[in-house]
């Protein structure tokens, strides 16, 4: 079974890298770009068949090691 | 005073903070992050610059559940003294034994050069040795140095007079040019600035010497 696992910056924390890609699209002509944040996706190819099973180790796996919840959030994307 | 000093892949520091400790007259013994037990009888446990395992996913998450941190984190929960410096700091945080995280640098560039530090507080036995407000001249050398925490908590940290260190003039966005944080009972300072690379007359600057000494001659009257 595969899961996706998106992290985020948590909304009011400054991203400085998302703010760096933002001011180069604008360098290269591309206008209208107000925001950008820049996060990671994470594959994970498991063993476990059950989603719900699934879910709720990835999730665990994301408070453990994958996000780091202090200034990210993340999302579990099962199957 | 005995202090552990580990070694996790990609630390590059370890050796410079054995010196560092030994110069003050500490007894160290050198730890390999695979090690599940620190050593007999250890005061002070520190934890190096450089780039564990590589920074891969977050600067020091992976070092952070390696075997070893888990014995450091019980260290820390018994009372015991730790230190992390720079990637050590960043391993602090990621334990969650300091509060708040480090990012990337708000210019987006590693910076390495000496700054200006200034004493916060003399309130611990890392800093005693200082005097308030004392202006520190200490390398710094990292690409994910800041310091990020919410209004709530950096007001928590001024309140219990928890921040050792901050830099005199803004270096890489970290909020209130935090340097250096402490753990809720004074006994865990991480701090991004590397003072085991000034403490010895040949570094240019021994500014960082009194950490270690102020370190060994409190566990060692202890």
């Amino acid at each position: 079974m595969k899961a996706r696992v998106h992290v985020m910056l948590k909304n009011g924390v400054l991203d400085p890298q998302g703010e760096a890609v933002r001011h180069a699209l604008g360098t290269l002509g591309f206008d209208g770009v107000k925001g950008v944040r820049q996060g990671k996706v994470i594959e994970l190819d498991l063993d476990e068949t059950d989603p719900e099973a699934a879910r709720a180790n990835v999730t665990r796996m994301c408070e453990t090691l994958l996000a780091n919840t202090v200034i990210e959030s993340y999302n579990v994307e099962i199957g | 005073m005995h202090a552990a000093v580990i070694t996790f892949p990609g630390s590059n520091c370890d050796r410079d903070l054995a010196v560092a400790f030994e110069a003050a007259g500490a007894r160290v013994t050198r730890v390999w992050h695979k090690d599940t037990d620190l050593p007999e009888g250890v005061d002070v446990v520190g934890i190096p610059g450089g780039f564990s395992f590589g920074d891969y996913l977050r600067c020091g998450a992976i070092a952070a559940n390696s075997p070893i941190c888990r014995a450091v984190v019980a260290h820390a929960n018994r009372g015991g003294y730790v230190l992390g410096i720079c990637n050590g700091f960043q391993v602090l945080t990621e334990t969650r034994l300091l509060p708040g995280a480090l990012m990337r640098n708000a210019g987006l560039k590693f910076i390495c050069r000496s700054v200006d530090l200034t004493v916060a507080t003399t309130q611990s036995d890392f800093t005693a040795l200082y005097q308030q407000g004392q202006s520190l001249r200490i390398p710094v050398a990292h690409h994910d140095g800041n310091y990020t925490a919410g209004p709530e908590l950096v007001a928590q940290l001024r309140d219990e007079d928890r921040i050792a260190f901050t830099y005199g003039a803004p270096v890489n966005g970290s909020v209130a040019d935090i340097a250096g944080v402490l753990s809720e009972n004074r006994r865990v300072l991480g701090m991004m600035p590397h003072p085991e690379r000034a403490s010895d007359e040949s570094h240019g600057s021994t500014d960082g010497r009194q950490i270690f000494a102020a370190l060994t001659g409190a566990l060692t009257a202890a």
